[in-house]
């Protein structure tokens, strides 16, 4: 079987950097688009925050810029900002309250955990997927890993 | 959630220009982009809903009100920017002001001054010796400064270079923060106000395509890349196709990717390819 991969190339990257002010007392949160990136802007904004709030750097009861805000700052559609909110509200990361805004949501630090557990185990099934189609085994694959996870160590 | 905006069934004939049947709403506290190629319709629906052209069919209300039954009051709501502005261009930018200014109750001098010296116009020139650019952006500054409701602007972007179209952005985002207002603008450059705007209204030869929220109709339409061999069985909107192959727009990205996969290339389309290739489409429509 032949395998076609075709690359993408894009001539022109735009990234908009914005450091938002998320409270007084709180760090600035970072989130970068990018318009070369085949995922929906959408997607990105809530694929970061979810990151901050899993990693720590955003903590229970931090509130979230104003959707508004956020559109503005980062120059995007008000729609695509509350579509990501909503988002984040429905797989339980923020709670909105009516008329003060948005707060990243209680945590279930162990829940958090295993999605992103799931996630490793994903990608690695992809690797592996592309691995068998190019006849490279389970001791070669094993190499490279190892390669890298001490390779990503230092 | 009140509709700032409603059009319903406009009609519009001229001689050689037909407006027919569209229709298409703007809630407040959005930005929709109308958008088309040039003699899509767009200056006339802006014209139209402005009443500086008289409707043959249909409905327009804005702030809930019959456009024509409430002239005044919702024109003085509005902050207007035309393509093409019919300023008495012997006069200067300070004269054309104190003409303006006495007809809206809420102008806010203040607000006037700080734009014209962010956009560094000058107040003392003819405005027959301004350029284009600088035009536009009294035209923007003046429709800025009465606290409008609901700003409309036709072509804004033209003759604007890049870097005061992203001040424009700006702008609109700050008066946007407050979800009480709208903005609709026309533009054939799709590129920089494309990012902020809430809706995309695509007009082509005085039809309407789609109406619909931006990122609806970004994840709608992909670009397809493939060998001429399956242009006749793809579903595709538009295609232009050269020696090698083609390139087209699919409004049917599942029943694309499900068929031919392996054998094509899906892309995001940009609004410019979208308005471009159902441009191409209508056009062999009509020839066949």
């Amino acid at each position: 079987m032949k395998l076609f991969i075709i690359y993408t190339v894009y001539t022109h990257i735009t990234i908009n950097t914005i450091n938002t002010i998320v409270g007084e007392k709180s760090k600035p949160m970072k989130i970068i688009i990018s318009n070369a990136s085949p995922d929906p802007i959408y997607d990105q904004i809530t694929r970061q925050i979810k990151n901050h709030i899993i990693t720590g750097e955003m903590q229970e009861g931090d509130p979230l810029p104003s959707i508004r805000k956020l559109a503005k700052e980062l120059q995007i559609s008000v729609i695509t900002t509350s579509r990501a909110y909503e988002e984040l509200e429905k797989e339980g990361f923020i709670d909105t309250v009516g008329g003060k805004g948005c707060f990243v949501a209680m945590q279930n630090k162990e829940l958090l955990k295993e999605k992103r557990r799931k996630t490793v185990e994903e990608i690695l099934g992809d690797a592996v997927a592309e691995a068998k189609k190019l006849g490279i085994g389970l001791s070669e694959l094993r190499e490279m890993l190892e390669l890298l996870f001490n390779y990503e160590d230092e | 959630m009140k509709n700032m905006l409603e059009i319903q069934n406009l009609s519009k004939s001229y001689k050689d220009f037909n407006l027919r049947d569209v229709s298409f709403t703007l809630p407040e506290g959005y930005i929709m982009g109308l958008i088309g190629p040039n003699g899509a319709g767009k200056t006339t629906i802006i014209k139209l809903v402005m009443s500086l052209l008289k409707k043959d069919a249909g409905r327009i209300s804005i702030f809930g009100m019959d456009h024509r039954d409430h002239e005044v009051d919702i024109k003085s709501r509005i902050g207007f920017v035309y393509d093409n502005p019919n300023y008495y261009d012997h006069l200067s930018l300070r004269r054309i002001k104190n003409i303006i200014a006495p007809f809206y109750r809420t102008w806010d001098e203040g607000r006037f001054q700080q734009l014209v010296k962010q956009f560094n116009l000058p107040l003392n020139k003819a405005l027959r010796k301004f350029s284009r650019g600088m035009v536009m952006k009294a035209a923007i500054a003046i429709a800025l400064s009465h606290h409008a409701d609901f700003i409309i602007m036709d072509e804004p972007t033209s003759g604007l270079d890049p870097i005061f179209r992203r001040e424009l952005l700006d702008l609109l985002g700050e008066i946007l923060q407050n979800e009480k207002k709208a903005v609709l603008f026309s533009t054939h450059i799709t590129s920089d106000l494309e990012k902020i705007a809430d809706y995309i209204t695509l007009l082509i030869n005085g039809r309407l395509v789609f109406s619909d929220t931006k990122d609806e109709v970004l994840a709608k339409f992909a670009l397809v890349k493939g060998g001429r061999d399956i242009i006749g069985d793809i579903p595709l909107v538009g295609f232009k196709a050269h020696e090698y192959g083609f390139e087209g727009l699919t409004d049917n990205i599942q029943a694309v990717r499900k068929k031919y996969g392996s054998k094509v290339v899906l892309e995001k389309a940009s609004l410019e390819d979208i308005m471009f290739y159902n441009n191409l489409g209508n056009n062999h429509a009509q020839f066949n």
